[in-house]
């Protein structure tokens, strides 16, 4: 039993993070959390996740920075909106959730192979490239990224796949790739202008 | 004396109001600036115009320097233009041959540039005294007060203000729409934070209502017209037939007994339709009048024609039924209205996570309170829809209330009545009681300690707002219940908790018709729906219309003590006005010049107040000056520019124009 | 002859094959011509907001863009799809900022926005466009007898309700049952399968998948409809899985399209049937064509 000492000191709030929450998009109204819960409650993944979607809302709007990102919350969440749907304080809580999941992967506040960012990351490189996503690649390139164990577990599911053809091993690819590449350039561009 | 022959003497008085003024104004100069000025008799500088003595300065100068018009430069007319015409007129002087300037909130207030703040008072002050010369001397009508009082709605609050009001001897009129006065508190069972059984304390003031002499209680009965002003209403009351002669009958009840039908099968609406009535009935023991009502909807003899009519039967010897009944109207003048219409509760099937409505053991706080009433649809058994007895409930807070999908506000008494119900819910079945609540509001007297009381009853307080109620179990202990799923933040864990009957504390809204009643008495409801109340803090019961109080829920959610207490000012206001016996009207009234004017009939649907009406034989508008308020629509509207307005003339205008205009 | 836009969807390619050949063959049966957008590119799906906010709408805005010049509505019938799009057009819509930088995108890559496309849901056309008479109409057998729990998973409810109800919606229920099937009460209906969580966090996959299995067992269906790709895979692929961490269940999961074909008198092969990890033909079997 490793005693641990709890207690949270104003030093370790970070104001321009409890600031920058306030104005992402969908994060208009955190300040108007009454902290009822109902996000937590209406949540299927809550009950797996370290800290409550309510709770994870008010250490955002305090400036907990390092327990918010590094959280296991934020990964955890499958986007269903149920909380946005439910908030009588018509919080985007789904947005925000978004929101911190970027933040954390710009400040690489989480476990280098931890699968779900790294999904991510290898889904949007993929669109990158090719404009469309092959499944059956994707999930290759996240296990050999995340762990090769798991892939190999998969072995059965994948061939249960391949043989109802439900597995296209043929990489997808759009005609116009330079097209989305000046519209993803471009947009990225003008952001940091506008920032 | 009027400007026109050129005979104006003016006394100008700037005040310094301490520093408020003087410290931005250059009070001095701007004074003396003004007795240069044409028809300046007198200006002067005081430190406190609305004192005593400043106040004697105006008087005494009226005298000695014969002024005929007064200008004061000072606060806010909203603060002290009735002190200033005071004073004009103890100086034996018209009080409207006087005008006042604001130099305080409107200059001194808000500049920090003493130059241009100084600049601006000399504008305003030189548009007052070349507005004033076109001052004519004007009186305010006195309008007399009829002395009855109308009191819409037979609630708490209804109910205490027309005892109040009778008790010191006024006439009142008690207008119910349903068949018996009580309101919501008739159906309670106890009432909180004293666990006082609600009949006991409601229904002796409801006998005593009937016994007044001073009451005329009217019930299934509705107001349908309104016409007229303060101290001189028109009220038109249309009440409905119960096919019963009121005067009649002695509430034997015999003709319930003796109806046809053997078994009452009629949902009944004062059970919220949790038990059953027949036909003809009373809502409750104790209803007053204790006087049965036939429904014509489900009564036999309306709908077929053919019925034996044992009612009739049995009340041979009184003769009381009469099933020709008609609609009586009555239109009776009252000099004063007070409404007190209450609340509806929330529709919980607004919220379709709670399941209301779709699984059958969840019910609404009302439906409670009726189940465990003694002389409920159960008799004071607290069972589910199947007979069993729950061994579990929770109970939902704030359903309908702070929330922006339904309703924004906190509707005050819900975290109350919840914990009432959680009290006599264990007391009635023993069952395990869960509070799902997001904050507890106690706001009243004796209110914190009644939480603690329940705290030490072992109700379990879960902080945290429900998201579902859910038929489906995800383990064993959840086989056959209603699972209430919700996050129990006190402790950060979401909490899975079955039970077997789930009560939904609704809140309170304005009643379905509150828009149709506010438009049929001239009254103006706030954004949420709920009557507007004159001033939030300071004037609660007052309206914006003259003569038209509100009392109880219907201005805003509020509990038993607050209604009653709103009722009795309500009453002291509506006294006031019929104690003092007349009313004054403000003259700065429009008035139509008739031989201008050309009948076009333009002014009479601008008027928001329908002040005017058309004399058919002479073709032309009249603006009734008792009615109009001032505001100056028609005398913009007004195509041939036959209406003028007293205090708003023209010259006085352009008057006022020339003089701001000064420095540009 | 009503035209349409269509959209797969990188899924429809993939894992969700069936799906796209069981809607072309109701579609064709019902005489609704489809044409593929051309040069779609993916619509990121939940895993590109993750990384890039702006981003994800240009995704999805170069597909809206491609698909305005066409002046038809667009067909998309993956939920994930279906709700970036949308998400996309009320964002663009509603945040001036967004709005802005997405311009200097489109116009850099020579694309012309104005958000005039309609983005539409198979079930929001064949209810609305078509009609449950044309559906009845061309019935050849009947699912007479069949109990079915309609899935509709999240995101085609939340956070728009565009075509039906938040929390009851019923306009599968109206398709399946206008071709005979019993479409049992189920209240799991629009709970979240879990996305793609059970990939990354099988623990935390496998729970939710079971509980919408096992309740739809409860309520004596014999088979899960669903509508969107990855809620069919899970319920799908890991339902052996699930079935052994949590207790078993058996339960085929197929595509309402699927359902409606066999009623229209298609074979299992032609709808993709076979494609199931959970086999359908038991529950099935009976509905298809006999062999001629």
């Amino acid at each position: 039993m490793a005693v641990k000492k709890m207690i949270k000191y104003e030093v370790e709030r970070d104001r321009e993070f409890a600031q920058w929450v306030t104005g992402v998009i969908g994060g208009e109204r955190i300040r108007n959390c009454i902290q009822c819960g109902l996000c937590s409650a209406s949540c299927p993944l809550a009950p797996y996740m370290d800290f409550t979607p309510r709770r994870l809302m008010h250490m955002a709007r305090e400036g907990f920075k390092r327990d918010v990102l590094g959280s296991f919350t934020i990964w955890l969440c499958t986007s269903c909106y149920s909380c946005t749907v439910e908030c009588p304080r018509k919080i985007q809580v789904t947005d925000i959730m978004y929101a911190l999941k970027r933040r954390a992967i710009e400040d690489g506040a989480y476990p280098k192979r931890f699968p779900i960012p790294v999904l991510a990351g290898e889904f949007a490189a993929m669109i990158r490239g090719k404009g469309r996503v092959t499944e059956s690649w994707l999930v290759v390139k996240v296990f050999l990224k995340a762990s090769i164990l798991r892939l190999l577990g998969m072995s059965k599911l994948g061939t249960q796949l391949f043989l109802r053809g439900r597995m296209n091993m043929m990489p997808d690819s759009i005609r116009n790739r330079k097209q989305l590449q000046t519209l993803l350039d471009a947009v990225e561009a003008h952001k940091e202008v506008a920032a | 004396m009027d400007a026109r022959n050129g005979d104006v003497r003016i006394g100008v008085f700037v005040c310094d109001c301490g520093s408020n003024i003087a410290a931005t104004v250059d009070v001095k100069a701007v004074a003396e600036y003004a007795a240069a000025l044409p028809g300046v008799v007198v200006s002067r500088e005081y430190k406190y115009m609305c004192s005593d003595p400043g106040q004697e300065l105006i008087r005494q100068d009226i005298v000695e320097h014969k002024l005929n018009r007064v200008v004061v430069a000072s606060c806010s007319p909203l603060l002290h233009e009735e002190t200033f015409r005071g004073a004009v007129a103890k100086g034996g002087l018209n009080p409207f041959c006087f005008q006042m300037v604001n130099i305080r909130e409107h200059d001194s207030w808000v500049h920090t540039d003493r130059a241009r703040a100084t600049e601006k008072a000399i504008a305003l002050l030189r548009a007052a005294i070349g507005r004033v010369a076109f001052h004519k001397p004007l009186e305010r009508k006195r309008v007399p007060i009829h002395p009855d009082v109308l009191i819409v709605g037979g609630g708490i609050a209804g109910i205490h203000a027309a005892l109040t009001l009778a008790n010191a001897g006024k006439h009142v009129y008690l207008v119910e729409r349903e068949p018996t006065i009580g309101g919501h508190m008739a159906k309670f069972d106890k009432t909180f934070p004293t666990l006082d059984c609600a009949a006991c304390i409601l229904t002796p003031k409801m006998t005593a209502v009937k016994k007044h002499p001073n009451i005329t209680l009217w019930t299934l009965a509705d107001v349908t017209g309104v016409e007229g002003y303060v101290g001189n209403f028109q009220v038109t009351v249309t009440r409905r037939p119960r096919y019963i002669i009121e005067d009649l009958c002695v509430g034997c009840l015999e003709c319930i007994e003796a109806c046809v039908y053997k078994q009452a099968k009629v949902p009944d609406e004062f059970n919220l339709g949790l038990g059953k009535r027949k036909p003809i009935y009373i809502s409750f023991p104790q209803a007053v009048p204790q006087i049965p009502v036939i429904d014509p909807e489900t009564c036999i003899d309306f709908k077929s024609g053919r019925c034996k009519k044992t009612c009739i039967e049995a009340c041979a010897d009184r003769h009381a039924i009469d099933l020709k009944q008609q609609p009586q109207v009555e239109t009776v003048p009252v000099g004063a209205i007070i409404l007190a219409t209450g609340y509806q509760p929330f529709d919980a099937r607004k919220v379709p996570n709670y399941g209301y409505g779709v699984y059958p053991n969840v019910y609404t706080s009302m439906e409670v309170e009726r189940l465990i009433n003694a002389s409920g649809p159960t008799g004071g058994e607290v069972v589910l829809r199947d007979g069993r007895k729950p061994e579990s409930i929770g109970i939902i807070h704030c359903v309908g209330s702070r929330d922006e999908k339904t309703n924004k506000w906190c509707s005050r008494v819900c975290c109350m009545y919840s914990l009432k119900l959680a009290h006599l819910l264990k007391e009635h079945t023993g069952a395990e009681i869960h509070n799902f609540y997001i904050d507890m509001r106690t706001p009243g007297k004796g209110y914190e300690e009644f939480y603690n009381k329940l705290l030490e009853e072992g109700v379990h307080m879960i902080r945290g707002r429900v998201a579902e109620v859910t038929d489906w179990a995800t383990t064993p202990e959840e086989e056959g219940k209603l699972v209430m799923c919700a996050e129990d933040t006190l402790i950060s864990f979401v909490r899975r908790v079955p039970v077997d009957m789930v009560v939904l504390s609704v809140g309170l809204v304005p009643q379905d018709d509150a828009q149709d009643v506010r438009r049929l008495f001239n009254i103006s409801c706030s954004s949420e729906g709920w009557f507007l109340e004159r001033h939030p803090k300071l004037a609660p019961v007052n309206t914006f219309t003259d003569g038209i109080f509100i009392a109880g829920a219907c201005q805003a959610p509020k509990d038993i003590p607050d209604a009653v207490a709103q009722a009795g000012a309500a009453a002291a206001e509506a006294m006031v006005l019929i104690d003092k016996g007349y009313v004054e009207m403000e003259p700065n009234t429009a008035y139509i010049l008739e031989e201008e004017c050309s009948g076009c009939k333009t002014c009479i649907t601008l008027c928001p107040y329908s002040a005017i009406s058309f004399l058919s034989d002479k073709k032309v508008a009249q603006i009734n000056e008792v009615l109009c308020k001032g505001c100056g629509t028609c005398v913009a509207a007004c195509p041939s520019g036959s209406i003028m307005q007293n205090l708003f003339e023209d010259e006085e205008i352009f008057k006022e124009i020339e003089g701001v205009l000064v420095n540009v | 002859m009503k035209r349409y836009l269509y959209y797969p969807g990188c899924s429809l390619r993939g894992t969700g094959k069936a799906y796209e050949e069981s809607l072309l063959a109701v579609f064709k049966a019902l005489d609704i011509e489809l044409e593929e957008l051309e040069d779609w590119n993916c619509c990121g799906a939940t895993a590109y907001m993750s990384i890039d906010e702006v981003n994800a709408f240009a995704l999805a805005g170069r597909n809206l863009a491609l698909a305005e010049k066409k002046k038809l509505d667009l067909m998309a019938p993956c939920s994930a799809c279906y709700l970036v799009l949308n998400k996309a057009q009320h964002y663009i819509k509603e945040y001036p900022k967004v709005a802005q930088t997405l311009e200097h995108g489109f116009k850099a890559a020579g694309l012309t926005y104005t958000g005039a496309v309609k983005v539409r849901h198979p079930l929001d056309i064949l209810i609305n466009d078509i009609g449950i008479e044309q559906i009845k109409a061309r019935i050849k057998k009947p699912l007479a007898g069949l109990k079915v729990a309609p899935y509709y998973g999240c995101q085609i409810v939340r956070p728009y309700a565009t075509f039906d109800q938040m929390y009851y919606p019923v306009s599968m229920d109206k398709l399946l049952r206008a071709v005979g099937a019993e479409v049992v009460d189920y209240p799991l209906k629009t709970r979240c399968c879990g996305g793609s969580q059970k990939g990354t966090l099988p623990e935390v996959g496998l729970s939710l998948i079971h509980i919408l299995l096992k309740e739809a067992g409860r309520r004596n269906a014999q088979v899960v409809a669903t509508i969107c790709p990855l809620c069919q895979f899970n319920l799908d692929a890991f339902q052996e899985e699930a079935g052994k961490k949590y207790g078993e269940v058996s339960m085929p999961v197929v595509y309402f399209t699927q359902l409606l074909g066999l009623a229209f008198g298609f074979s299992a092969k032609e709808l993709g049937l076979e494609r199931n990890i959970v086999p359908a033909k038991r529950v099935l079997a009976k509905f298809e064509p006999a062999v001629a």
